[in-house]
This record gives structure tokens, sequence and C-alpha cells, in this order.
């Protein structure tokens, strides 16, 4: 049970949360930690669908089955990245942004 | 009572290891930390009654991505290595303007009256998880998850074709100069 919990605080966690994932997206150099920033940044809009769904219309499931849908997107997302990142490791011999310049113009 | 202290020990955790995440120096136990949010989260669906989905969260999440996070990390770079982090002016710009977003977003949550709905809960059984996953009534999500097979079939084929060891790749071209 949510108890006393109002809507406004599993809206904060996931403000913050999101955010935090923007600020890991822009100052790390390594390609799988900014994977992981990314992974934070879709969990906690998964956290802002299941609270709306919870509170607001709880006679309905979508947000459940969109939460459902994201997690799979994530799941095949990370699945491509790390094969692109290996390929790329195995080119390039690093997977730092700053050293994974050769395509650029 | 209990439900409240629960929310706000896992909000503390969500934040404290999201936080430990992005500034982690070591790129493992970055992942370890994203872990324990994953984890969290799954908690706090526990906690809004959606158990399909929590479960899907630990099963999918936690034990799926985090393990190929973990395995891609332990390929390309040594255990002890320490990450590379940004100068201190990209940190600084960077807090600053994740500072002022959150806020900005924090107050308009803050000043928004939301109206709780009443209404009966629908119960969120796997059984009525997997009727509405296969129903294309009003209620159906048919769509959606045929869309969301052809996408993980496209993605495993996808992944297996750009992570394939290519025979003239640099690697194996260096590997033959040296013979």
């Amino acid at each position: 049970m949510t108890g006393t919990i109002p809507l406004q605080y599993f809206l904060v966690i996931s403000t913050l949360m999101f955010f935090i994932g923007i600020y890991g997206f822009l100052t790390r150099k390594n390609l799988i930690t900014m994977l992981m920033s990314i992974e934070l940044i879709l969990n906690s809009v998964n956290i802002n669908f299941v609270a709306f769904n919870r509170y607001l219309y709880p006679q309905n499931l979508q947000g459940h089955f969109f939460t459902l849908i994201i997690i799979a997107i994530a799941a095949a997302e990370a699945a491509v990245a790390i094969a692109i990142i290996i390929n790329i490791y195995r080119n390039v011999r690093s997977i730092d942004v700053d050293k994974v310049d050769e395509m650029k113009f | 009572m209990n439900s409240d202290v629960m929310f706000y020990l896992l909000a503390g955790m969500i934040l404290m290891f999201s936080v430990l995440t992005v500034t982690s120096r070591k790129i493992l136990r970055a992942a370890v930390y994203l872990l324990f949010v994953l984890i969290s989260t799954a908690a706090i669906y526990f906690m809004l009654e959606y158990t399909f989905l929590a479960a899907v969260q630990l099963t999918v999440y936690a034990g799926g991505i985090v393990v190929l996070i973990i395995f891609s990390v332990l390929l390309t770079s040594h255990i002890s290595e320490k990450a590379v982090m940004a100068g201190m002016k990209q940190s600084l710009l960077s807090a600053l303007a994740v500072g002022a977003g959150a806020l900005l977003t924090l107050i308009t949550i803050m000043r928004f009256a939301f109206v709780p709905s009443a209404a009966p809960a629908q119960t969120s059984r796997v059984t009525d998880v997997g009727n509405a996953l296969i129903s294309y009534g009003r209620d159906g999500f048919a769509l959606p998850f045929e869309v969301i097979s052809i996408l993980l079939l496209a993605a495993l084929i996808g992944a297996i074709i750009v992570a394939r060891k290519e025979k003239d790749s640099v690697i194996v071209r260096k590997e033959n100069e040296i013979k």
C-alpha cells in the first residue's frame, strides 16, 4: 500500500533521478557509463508512468503496459549499444568518446 | 506509517545510488550501484501493487541488462581502470544546467494540483496482463505487443551482426602482419 504518500513525492524522485542521469550523460567520457546514465533516465520515466497510473487512473492499466514496453525497448537498446561498443573497442582499442573520432568531419 | 518509512528509505537509496552511479570512478562499481537503483525501483513497483511489473523489472533490468553491462565492462576495460572524468569547467556547466532544469521541473510539479482518483483499482494479476496483451479491444495492447516482438527480433539479429568478428578487422590484420 502507498499509505499517505502523495503523488508529488514519486514525481520528485523521478525528476531528480532523470536529471542525475542527464548529468552523468554530459560528464562521462566512457561509452558504457554513458549507457548506464541512459538506463537511469529510462528508469525514472518508468516510475513516472507507474505512479500516474496508480494515483490518477487506477481503473486502467495504460501506464503499466507502457512501462512494460519501455523495459523491453531498454533491453533491446542495451543489447544493440553493447554490440556497437564492443565493435568500436575491437577497431579503435578504446571506448573513450574523445578517442573515437574517426568519422568526425 | 510503515509504508511511509519504507518509501523514504527507498527514495533515499535511489537518490544516493543514482549519484554514485554517475560519479564513481570505477566502472564496475558504477554498474553495481546501478543494480541497486534498479532493485529499489522494483521495490517501489511492489509498493504501488504492480507485482508483475516489479517481477519484470527484477528479471529483465536487474537480471539481464546489468549482467550485460558488467560483461561488456569486463570485455573492454581493465578491472582496476579508473574512468576519465570531465574537466572542472564541463562538470560545473553541466551541474548548472541540470540544477536549473531540475529546479524548474520541481517547482512545476509542486504547484500543479493533482487530483487523485478514487475509482476502484483495476487488478494487475498475470491473468489480466496476459489477457490485455492479446486482446485488440478497447483496453487491449495487441498492436504494441506485436511491434515490440518485431523490435526484439530485429535488435537480436542486429546485435549478432554488429558484434560478429569480421575477417578483415584491424586486429586480425595486425595479427597477420606480426606473423
